[in-house]
């Protein structure tokens, strides 16, 4: 129990991918200009990282392990995050409209997400078992959703600010982000490993 | 290395069946027709065609309840673009709904005469007006679809026409852009 306590709290603060593994920054800077799309964007990338951690897990450890065939891992995980994006995306798409429209073309970009990429080899690569996979998933998606919403909610902020005129725009993000990312290295040594 | 290709096969057709399971399953609800109606019409919302902007037009057509001569804006291109689409003959305009202008134009505001009423910010379906009250108004011209809504509800008629001469800077892709039948 202890055990997963740990995987969550390293994955979503300690080790969080975006500010520490700076995995995934095209969405975290993508879609953080509104606080209400970010929540969608969290929202939806939780789904997809949850569900493709686990199923890359099984597929890894019932189809590529037993037959041998661990070089074919990278494209059969890339297939399976295809794929449950692709189900994502309908699923967004009859459930909120609205949400489908305002994420546009970041949605079917989760696929290239190397958050999710990143989550699914990282799993092999620490020989996760199956609720440990699926915990360390969950725990990178509340770690990106986590993040993802602070710094929208800044964003928003830096919005009405008077900020120097170099400055505006991307820029500031960017500094931002560095920022926030200093902020979260002061997590390491929270968990050891 | 068969059993390789076959996995791999396999889990893409798996994959594929879940897909195509889901498409029908969470099927979105929608009238694609509308939606080419409404991308071939001038998106000048300027409601000469007596319904409240292009989309409602649109769906009218669909439904049959208008006709597909009612927009001056759009004028004989947009009719032909309809008729293709719809495959029904093409007609001359309706005159009821205005005449098609020789030339695209735009409104300016006499800034001198404006008195900041913000009644023509109310009129502009396009958000194209500038202005609050008390304060001169002025028309964000690359935004104004020369609709002309906004010269009625003026109290003092200081908007004018005028055309919008074709220059390097002002040229714009003539609507609605390309085929879309």
């Amino acid at each position: 129990m202890n055990e997963y306590a740990l995987i969550l709290i390293s994955t979503i603060l300690v080790n969080n991918f975006v500010l520490v593994k700076f995995l995934g920054l095209c969405p975290f800077l993508g879609v953080s200009r509104k606080l209400e799309t970010a929540t969608g964007m969290a929202l939806a990338t939780t789904f997809v990282l949850t569900l493709a951690s686990i199923c890359s897990y099984l597929a890894n450890e019932y189809l590529l392990n037993p037959f041998g065939l661990e070089y074919l891992r990278t494209i059969t995980f890339i297939l399976i995050i295809a794929a449950v994006v692709q189900l994502t995306e309908m699923i967004v798409h009859k459930t909120s409209p609205l949400l489908y429209q305002v994420l546009g073309i970041f949605l079917p970009l989760i696929t290239t997400n190397c958050a999710v990429l990143g989550v699914a080899l990282l799993n092999v690569q620490t020989g996760h078992g199956f609720i440990e996979s699926a915990l360390y998933g969950f725990g990178a998606a509340l770690g990106f959703s986590l993040v993802l919403i602070l710094f929208a909610a800044m964003r928003e902020r830096i919005m009405v600010a008077d900020v120097p005129e170099p400055f505006k725009g991307p820029s500031i993000a960017l500094v931002t982000a560095g920022l926030m990312s200093l902020a979260f290295m002061g997590f390491a040594g929270l968990v050891k490993g | 290395m068969l059993e390789a290709i076959l996995i791999l096969a396999g889990l893409a057709i798996i994959f594929g069946l879940l897909l195509g399971f889901a498409e029908i399953r969470f099927k979105v609800e929608g009238d694609p027709v509308v939606d080419r109606i409404d991308a071939i019409l001038p998106q000048t919302q300027c409601g000469q065609c007596t319904y409240p902007g292009c989309r409602p037009y649109a769906e009218a057509i669909v439904k049959g309840e208008a006709d597909i001569n009612q927009c001056p804006p759009g004028g004989e291109v947009v009719i032909q673009h309809l008729a293709d689409l719809l495959d029904v003959e093409p007609k001359p305009l309706n005159a009821d709904n205005g005449e098609e202008k020789e030339q695209k134009t735009v409104v300016i505001i006499d800034e001198q005469i404006c008195i900041g009423c913000t009644l023509c910010i109310q009129a502009c379906p396009v958000d194209a007006i500038l202005g609050a009250a008390k304060q001169m108004h002025t028309v964000i011209s690359d935004e104004c679809t020369g609709c002309d809504l906004c010269i009625p509800p003026c109290p003092v008629d200081c908007i004018y026409i005028v055309p919008l001469e074709p220059e390097l800077t002002a040229w714009k892709w003539p609507l609605p852009a390309g085929e879309q039948a």
